[in-house]
């Protein structure tokens, strides 16, 4: 039988690598660019062109020309029939200088931009920065509840309460994980921290919890069916149980994720690749490190008290 | 078969017919949405709703009703931005884009909006509430729905030539109400706002009413009277209500409109435009595409690796999309992007529930025993699993929700509501539905014709 518990030193370091890995990204991140995550117009607000042309024009005509004078990631959109010709663009907020070079960027490609009929505002977040703090307090909410909600689930069995801590710390290794990868992309890929990425941080916290109570349910139930093993052991034969389960759920959930990376929209694939990556360190955590901690715990303290007593 | 099994087959199958006719998208029969949709009947039509970033919708433009060399109030807009906001994610609109635009403009892009007028309306309605004191005079104008004009957002020194020009003086507005309720008058039997005013301005409206008494009071509602009472004592508590011929919708869409806030300055809509969708209509179509490969190496996994057990989940998971698909178009949840790669995901995540179940079968099976016990043994087993992973999810769902609702995070807000309809959905096809199908496949075909291990994948 492997045995994940004796090899808990590897993965503790493991962990503590990521985790060191993720902070380095972050003020690698924070250096370059100001902030832990390159932050999209959802959250900083920028500019809002409105655009009337005389004659059609593409979707991807107009976001060339707003590539080409470094707003790339502008959100576009026709505004009207398309008979009217009129369109919307968001960028990052652009100076008076950068407004006029996007005018005559459109100009000497030939599009008969109308000026006096275009006009540009500056805009606010869509999503405001509360937002984002208050998604925190809810995610640290979140996590108090399920806290207790595991401490009293687990009720009937000793020390109920380090089940619950361990999902937490399990659960909040994840959500750093996920976003120091985000953040590594978004230096290397220039990926920004968008409404989307809060909701795939979501998504993580959502079913992080799911397979770490997989894990400890089956600890919960071997505590009782094999009494006199040592706790290290029946964690060991838990964790055993449940890998099976565990690898199985996360190659369905693979499946999709994969799939539209491949061939899916590219506007969603940074979205889809920090779920996949919360996903595998889900199912790393869930097995090795949550239930680790509790055999950890465990020593520790019957070792304080074989000290005193 | 068991009595209660062959029950829960029919159940289950009626369940399918009616969750897939009621998808298709067909035109469904008036009665049908009549049927469903009954306050008041037929409101809205069986079509999926679509987000901003999906099909575009109508995008607003509102901007300060106040004359364009006078100052708004610092953070007007910003209030006016998070009002108008509240009130559009209340109408059950999800992800709608409320932001500040210029100085004094708010752009609003709702998504989804068949009827352009309908929409306009409801944001339209700005609940400027004032209570205000009519000029000397002008008693025979004070009928219900006659506009006025008032000093509010005027300079100071308009106010002290108010009653002169026959303006009506603004003592208090909106944004002095706390608690806004709507309810009946006990003698009259009419219909009314109940309101409670914030502490400061309890005190104002005490000492307001006490030195004014016999006079009347008018409350205006976006510059229209809605009833002018006359001031028959102090109100020394801060309660009060607002009367006005109201029905009782009228009642609960004014005591909505003011409980999510007045408008600190009034707002006037400037232009309104159809707006097209934000990701590209071939971004969309890709994802769902590939979306539908993944699934469809989802069904094919669980088929080879738990056999006659994974057609049963197979089955079962079809019937999650289809009951997730008609939530979303009951509820009704608008489908953005992103919520339906969460909802494909979610697919995946829900054969959880079944593995958990099939694993245990199959560790019952090796420790011996009978096939009939293996099976009720893994659900009955894999269940404490099952539930408390999944009231976990559930819980957080709550949490998210809650606080969704209180900071007016829509997006945090619809993705709770998406995750707890999978979770719940997930919840009863794995266990009830599968469960129902593995017995009803060990009933036609007997222990014997099942005890294979290729046929169980061991």
């Amino acid at each position: 039988m492997l045995n994940f518990v004796e090899n808990r030193r590897i993965y503790f370091i493991i962990t503590g690598l990521l985790i060191l890995l993720s902070a380095t990204v972050l003020v690698v991140s924070t250096v370059m660019y100001g902030s832990p995550l390159r932050i999209s117009i959802d959250f900083t607000g920028g500019s809002l062109f409105v655009l009337q042309f005389e004659e059609p024009i593409t979707e991807e005509a107009i976001r060339e020309v707003f590539a080409a004078q470094g707003h790339t990631g502008a959100i576009i959109q026709q505004l009207g029939d398309s008979k009217d010709n009129l369109w919307q663009a968001r960028t990052r907020a652009a100076v008076a200088t950068e407004v006029e070079n996007v005018f005559d960027e459109f100009v000497s490609r030939g599009e008969t931009v109308d000026r006096e009929r275009s006009s540009v505002d500056i805009v606010a977040p869509t999503v405001g920065a509360e937002v984002a703090s208050n998604a925190a307090v809810a995610v640290l909410a979140a996590s108090l509840v399920i806290l207790v909600f595991i401490w009293f689930s687990f009720r009937g069995v000793p020390h109920s309460i380090r089940y619950g801590i361990a999902s937490i710390i399990a659960m909040l290794v994840n959500v750093i994980v996920a976003i120091g990868f985000y953040a590594l992309m978004g230096i290397l890929q220039g990926w920004e921290a968008n409404a989307l990425f809060l909701t795939a941080l979501l998504t993580v916290i959502g079913f992080s919890v799911q397979d770490i109570i997989v894990v400890f349910d089956r600890v919960r139930e071997n505590i009782s069916r094999h009494h006199g093993e040592t706790f290290a052991l029946i964690v060991n034969r838990s964790v055993m149980e449940t890998v099976h389960r565990s690898l199985a759920t996360q190659l369905n959930a693979m499946f999709i994720m994969i799939a539209i990376l491949l061939f899916g929209g590219a506007t969603i694939k940074p979205f889809i690749a920090v779920m996949l990556v919360g996903m595998l360190s889900e199912t790393f955590t869930s097995l090795f490190v949550a239930a680790p901690i509790l055999v950890v715990w465990d020593e520790r303290s019957s070792h304080r008290q074989h000290a005193h007593g | 078969m068991n009595k209660n099994t062959l029950t829960a087959l029919i159940a289950i199958l009626l369940l399918t017919l009616v969750s897939l006719y009621l998808i298709l998208p067909i035109e469904h029969p008036a009665m049908v949405t009549n049927l469903l949709f009954w306050r008041p009947a037929g409101s809205r039509s069986l079509d999926f709703r679509q987000g901003l970033d999906l099909r575009g919708g109508l995008q607003v433009l509102m901007a300060a009703d106040m004359p364009a060399d006078q100052e708004l109030p610092s953070g007007a807009m910003k209030t006016a931005s998070q009002i108008v906001e509240n009130r559009v994610n209340a109408l059950g609109l999800t992800e709608p884009i409320v932001q500040v635009r210029g100085q004094r403009k708010l752009n609003v892009e709702l998504p989804g909006i068949n009827d352009p007028g309908a929409a306009i309306d409801t944001i339209r309605e700005t609940a400027l509430l004032e209570f205000v004191e009519p000029p000397a005079g002008a008693a025979q104008q004070l009928t219900t729905g006659a506009t006025v004009s008032t000093t509010f957002g005027l300079e100071e020194s308009a106010e002290l030539t108010a009653t002169a020009e026959g303006l009506f003086k603004t003592v208090m507005t909106g944004a002095a109400l706390k608690d806004v309720a709507p309810g009946m008058d006990q003698q009259t039997g009419q219909w009314l706002v109940n309101f409670k005013l914030t502490a400061d301005q309890t005190d104002f409206f005490g000492e307001y009413t006490r030195s004014h008494i016999g006079q009347l009071l008018c409350i205006v509602l976006d510059k229209q009277i809605l009833s002018c009472p006359q001031i028959q004592g102090a109100i020394p508590n801060g309660q009060g209500s607002i009367s006005g011929k109201f029905s009782s919708a009228d009642a609960q869409s004014l005591a909505l409109q003011l409980r999510y806030g007045s408008l600190p300055i009034p707002l006037k809509i400037e232009s309104y435009e159809t707006i097209g969708p934000s990701l590209g209509a071939d971004s969309v179509e890709k994802s769902l595409r590939a979306g539908i490969i993944g699934l469809s190496v989802v069904f094919l996994f669980m088929l080879i690796y738990y056999r006659l057990n994974g057609l049963a989940a197979d089955l079962a998971l079809a019937l999650y999309v289809l009951l997730n698909l008609l939530l979303y178009k009951l509820i009704p949840v608008t489908m953005t992007l992103p919520g339906i790669a969460g909802f494909l995901l979610s697919t995946g995540m829900a054969v959880d529930a079944n593995i958990l179940v099939f694993e245990r079968m199959k560790e019952e099976l090796r420790r011996g025993r009978s096939l009939h016990r293996a099976i009720e043994a893994g659900f009955a087993r894999a269940w404490t699993s099952v539930r408390d992973s999944n009231l976990a999810t559930l819980l957080t769902c709550a949490v998210l929700w809650f606080f969704g609702d209180a900071f007016a995070a829509s997006l945090v807000k619809g993705f709770a509501i998406t995750l707890a309809i999978g979770t719940l959905v997930n919840v009863f096809t794995a266990i009830f539905v599968t469960r129902t199908f593995v017995r009803v496949a060990f009933h036609l075909f007997g222990e014997k014709a099942l005890e294979k291990p290729w046929l169980l994948g061991i």
